[in-house]
């Protein structure tokens, strides 16, 4: 008896989902934008992301020792670093790995070039690069150098990249909570107009709703094939909508991560493809079938 | 079958008596016609007896069932007993009037070969075979009140109520629907028939309770139209 129903409710919704297919597109449409909308927020969540750790990975201070100072010992110093809390990385960088440095980097400059010949001594220190976690950290390794080995450092640049390192992380975060808000908003508003769209939809069916109450039929039977209804609009359009993102990404994907920074947008949809449609599926049907639960609550109850 | 004891209906906005103190019975196996004027209650006590409206005061049984005592979400069992005719049909527009009529049966839980045999045999008594699959929109208003019909009597229920089940319809198809109502009465179906038809009450000579502002102004055995 209950297989039997269960049966006759799939059947029922199966139906229905293609008789009125008006309505089905309507829905399907409607759901197609949400699941674009929070599939496109949760790419673009990623996208900021990497866009905050470039920017992060730009901040960094320099640790110049003084000329006397061997390899051996900045590597010991560079160990002691690695125990401080919130270091990202340190860059071991000699005398001549910076020379070689400055020369790569302003070869085209005559002048300079020069200028470093006419020099006899390297001017070149040897120095450790370092990334820190946050920009608070950065205070923090400061005052532990000049705690520590300030007779062997011969400059921190710290000070100098202070507001930068600030303005960085400042960014950074005020970035991801605005997306992060950003991103809430137009979630809530999405359901919103879904839910408003799929209630519109059930309106019109609310006489058949109060003609199969009136004729016998239980709640169930009667929500039953709306259930399945909004499964197979939430499947639909959790297809249509991850088809538009493959067409897209792949042709857009060369523009895009010119504006991004090289972001590679294709890339990271194909490697959360499952990620991303268990997201569609869940936000599709969820809409699809608490909206019409909802919707059509009134109705049974005559 | 039905039992109706001092029952009052007050609608609250705006405040309106649409039944005074009502009170009747109709035994197994009887064909009661319910007559009066717009507003005299007849389409309030119709409700009454699908469970869509609860009396403000008195009680009203379906068999042993206190109506207004069945929780709104069980009203289903009350109403897969009884057999509905509506004057506007009710038919269910998205599905077909084979649909329809099996629908009837699919909510008591019949299993398929039951609906196939009983919808088939329906269809073809009510000479809709040929229209079997054709949506509600496509029925003339004989054809979809000979659905509504077969929907109300598939299930064999003991018991049906027939609002102006010919208000929108030729005095051809009127008479075929009373005469459908007649015999299945007369294989002891108890039926209740809410109507204007003057022709069809005097034709009839059945038990007449008429009803006027709300309340009983004449039960008779074998009653005739008077308004």
């Amino acid at each position: 008896m209950i297989l039997t129903t269960i049966k006759r409710i799939i059947k029922s919704g199966w139906k229905s989902f293609w008789r009125n297919n008006g309505l089905a597109v309507a829905t399907i449409f409607i759901i197609v934008m949400i699941i674009s909308l929070i599939n496109g927020l949760f790419i673009f969540q990623a996208a900021t992301d990497f866009l905050v750790s470039n920017l992060q990975e730009k901040a960094d201070v320099s640790i110049y020792f003084n000329e006397n100072i061997s390899e051996a010992e900045i590597l010991e110093v560079k160990k002691e670093i690695n125990a401080v809390e919130g270091v990202n990385s340190i860059e071991y960088i000699s005398r001549e790995m910076a020379s070689e440095k400055f020369v790569e980097k302003y070869k085209e400059s005559q002048i300079l070039m020069e200028a470093l010949e006419i020099v006899e001594d390297d001017p070149f220190l040897a120095s450790l690069n370092v990334k820190m976690a946050e920009a608070s950290d950065y205070a923090v390794l400061n005052g532990f150098l000049e705690e520590k080995f300030s007779e062997k450092i011969y400059k921190i640049n710290y000070f100098e990249n202070k507001e930068v390192i600030e303005s960085i992380f400042s960014i950074s975060s005020d970035v991801k909570r605005f997306t992060f808000v950003f991103s809430l908003f137009l979630a809530v508003l999405g359901i919103l107009v879904a839910f408003n769209t799929i209630r519109l939809t059930i309106y019109t069916l609310k006489e058949e709703i109060e003609i199969q109450r009136l004729v016998g039929a239980s709640n169930w039977f009667i929500r039953g094939p709306f259930v399945v209804q909004g499964i197979i609009a939430g499947i639909f359009a959790t297809m249509i909508s991850l088809l538009i993102f493959i067409v897209s990404f792949y042709f857009l994907n060369p523009q895009l991560k010119n504006l991004f920074l090289g972001f590679d947008f294709f890339g990271y949809f194909v490697n959360n493809f499952l990620f991303i449609l268990l997201i569609g599926l869940v936000c599709g049907i969820s809409i699809g079938v608490i909206s019409s639960l909802i919707a059509m609550r009134k109705y049974l109850k005559i | 079958m039905i039992k109706f004891q001092n029952v009052t209906k007050i609608y609250p906005y705006p405040k309106v008596a649409a039944l005074r103190n009502v009170s009747f019975n109709v035994e197994k196996g009887e064909f009661v016609s319910i007559i009066g004027k717009s507003g005299a209650g007849k389409t309030t006590l119709f409700k009454l007896i699908l469970g869509e409206e609860i009396p403000t005061e008195g009680t009203l049984f379906f068999k042993e069932i206190n109506i207004p005592e069945i929780n709104k979400s069980n009203l289903y069992k009350l109403r897969q007993q009884i057999g509905i005719v509506f004057q506007d049909y009710r038919l269910i527009p998205s599905k077909t009037a084979y649909e329809n009529i099996a629908y009837a049966l699919e909510v008591i839980g019949a299993d398929d070969e039951e609906i196939k045999r009983d919808v088939s045999k329906v269809l073809e008594i009510t000479n809709l075979t040929e229209r079997a699959e054709s949506f509600p929109d496509g029925l003339s208003c004989g054809e979809k009140q000979r659905v509504a019909i077969a929907r109300a009597l598939i299930h064999r229920p003991d018991f049906i109520i027939a609002d102006e089940p010919t208000g929108n319809l030729d005095p051809l198809n009127t008479q075929e629907v009373i005469q459908t109502l007649v015999k299945i009465n007369e294989l002891g179906t108890t039926i209740i028939l809410v109507t204007h038809n003057k022709e069809i009450i005097n034709i009839l000579g059945r038990r007449v309770i008429t009803l006027e502002e709300g309340k009983i102004i004449r039960d008779e055995e074998r009653g005739r139209f008077i308004l």
